[in-house]
């Protein structure tokens, strides 16, 4: 399963550009990011080229971070795959906290992430329907084949 | 005019007179305070044993002052000067450090409070045909109970509505005709801002009295509450180690506050030296209860700033004014007329493992309420990711402080070390609100 980086930010300039800033020097790549806002704070939500190395990297420079357990999906980048994907856990009735997706190869391939509240059947139950769901290794070397 | 007053032989009594009865009660309270054990031993370490070794009332000066400390020391009985069974209400507080005062009552003690609390109406010009709705907390707080107390001795019809609930308040006050309320001035400012949303007129009341108390303002703040309310409005001071409301009260001249003088030796000192100092010095109170068998308090150090106001007030009372409160020597914060220590809020973020060392207590001013914002760091370490939990954290720490200091604060969540460090000299609280 997918890893993803929890970082919590305090909602002030300055201060995502400091997190990105650590990922830079340690030569992280980011393969997806979204921001939960909070009001004062806010927790920005990576996928990084190596999510361990980067989580160590921000806890040595003091920020509050968390290694994340995620569903990363590889899909058909066409009309009604996302749809497919989420009737499936409707009927089980899993519940999706959170999610984003991002484009891998337009009009062929995309990967969905998701955050459930069932992750492992959630995981067993998209494998079983011929989806493939991404371990990091694999999701941090997809490429624009 | 004829001035209104509850109580003439005690209100204007002559000097002398006053004097003599200060220090028969003197005496009492200091056979009163022998009975516990704080007192023994405080007494003991200046030789006092009996009451007769008081000569006059300027030995006064030979007893030692009392603190917030000593009574925390003394916490739960160590100054109860009666049986438990004699006393029939007490009054605890939090304390700045968890650690909890205590003032006892026996139904002598409170029939005194309600005594002078009377007295107090009567001179700011209420009388038995009013109709008092009693806007502040009752239960521990004592401007509830003593003002309700007060008021009922006086004869007026007594509304029990304790403080919030904006829209009820104002529907108690036109359903029943109030005419007299008991409130903070900030209460009161934001009352009449909400007025309009309940579809209330200032014309559709009836009020013409407020007594406004429990924390600082200035004479600008009571002149707009007059005016926005078409009112009289007094000032109320009181201290719940002193009671609580009726220790000074200002008559219908608006003069400056009468302390009763006859419950009460007044002195005010200056802080550092703790030397008497002359009418119109600016210094901290300190007071004597001279009428309170279960807790009798000896120089007890408020901590409130104030001075005495010279001259005779028109009213003809004899009893000394002290000016309108002029700060405090100490950290305490009053927020909504809740007093607030930041030791409090310390006490209550630490207990907490998920939040970090660094804090800061801000205030503000949202409309005419307080608003009291508590910004602090979160531990790094018990961090799991999800916002969810910084919610519920954030949940829990109001709900923590709301049980510690009474007041229910915005929390704010902050990223480690991005607010001032506790070493050294950090500032930890900033008032943001206009000076009073």
């Amino acid at each position: 399963m997918a890893e993803q980086l929890n970082v919590f930010v305090d909602n002030r300039p300055g201060r995502l550009n400091a997190v990105t800033g650590v990922l830079r020097d340690h030569r992280i790549d980011i393969r997806a990011m979204t921001i939960a806002d909070h009001g004062a704070y806010g927790v920005a939500k990576l996928l990084v080229s190596d999510p361990r190395l980067a989580h160590r990297a921000l806890v040595d420079q003091g920020f509050a971070a968390a290694l994340k357990p995620v569903l990363a999906i590889a899909m058909e980048d066409r009309p009604g795959g996302l749809h497919e994907l989420l009737e499936v856990l409707a009927e089980r009735s899993i519940n999706v906290l959170d999610a984003y997706g991002f484009v891998v190869a337009p009009g062929r391939r995309a990967v969905w992430c998701m955050e459930v509240d069932a992750l492992d059947e959630a995981a067993r139950l998209l494998a079983a329907r011929g989806l493939e769901v991404l371990a990091d290794h694999v999701l941090y070397r997809l490429e624009a084949e | 005019m004829s001035v209104p007053v509850w109580n003439p032989a005690v209100e204007f009594m002559e000097r002398e007179t006053l004097e003599r009865l200060q220090f028969i009660n003197l005496r009492q309270t200091v056979a009163w305070a022998l009975k516990t054990p704080f007192y023994q031993r405080r007494l003991a370490e200046i030789g006092l044993t009996h009451p007769e070794d008081l000569g006059s009332l300027r030995d006064l000066r030979k007893l030692p002052y009392t603190t917030k400390d000593d009574l925390r020391e003394a916490f739960p009985d160590g100054l109860l000067a009666v049986e438990r069974e004699e006393a029939v209400r007490l009054h605890t507080s939090s304390g700045t450090t968890g650690m909890p005062t205590v003032i006892y009552h026996t139904r002598r003690d409170i029939d005194h409070w309600t005594e002078l609390v009377a007295r107090c109406i009567v001179a700011a010009g209420a009388t038995a045909h009013d109709v008092f709705q009693n806007m502040t907390n009752y239960g521990m707080f004592t401007g509830g109970l003593g003002l309700h107390y007060g008021a009922e001795r006086v004869g007026m019809l007594v509304i029990p509505a304790s403080s919030g609930n904006t829209s009820r308040q104002i529907h108690l006050m036109r359903n029943f005709q109030t005419t007299v309320v008991h409130a903070t001035p900030s209460y009161l400012l934001h009352l009449h801002s909400a007025l309009a949303g309940e579809g209330v007129t200032v014309d559709q009341l009836r009020l013409r009295k407020a007594f406004i108390g429990a924390e600082p303002h200035s004479e600008e703040t009571r002149r707009k509450i007059e005016i926005l309310f078409g009112i009289q409005a007094y000032n109320s001071y009181g201290l719940s180690e002193m009671n609580g409301p009726g220790v000074a009260f200002e008559c219908v001249y608006q003069t400056g506050l009468h302390l009763w003088e006859d419950a009460y030796i007044l002195e005010i000192v200056d802080p550092e030296t703790l030397q008497p100092l002359p009418e119109g010095r600016t210094g901290e109170i300190v007071m004597t209860t001279l009428q309170r068998q279960a807790t009798p308090l000896l120089r007890y150090r408020t901590r409130d700033l104030s001075h005495l106001v010279g001259g005779n007030c028109p009213c003809g009372r004899t009893h000394r004014r002290l000016a309108r409160l002029n700060g405090r020597g100490d950290d305490m914060l009053i927020v909504n007329g809740v007093n607030v220590f930041p030791s409090q809020i310390e006490d209550a973020l630490m207990k907490m493992p998920e939040v970090g060392t660094n804090y800061l207590i801000q205030l503000e001013k949202r409309g005419s309420l307080d608003r009291l914002v508590v910004k602090t760091e979160i531990d790094p370490k018990p961090f799991t990711g999800d916002p969810r939990d910084l919610d519920d954290l954030r949940e829990r720490i109001g709900e923590a402080l709301r049980s510690a200091i009474l007041v229910k604060p915005v929390v704010e969540l902050h990223e480690p070390g991005s607010l001032p460090v506790s070493e050294g000299k950090a500032k930890r609280v900033v008032d943001l609100r206009p000076a009073f």
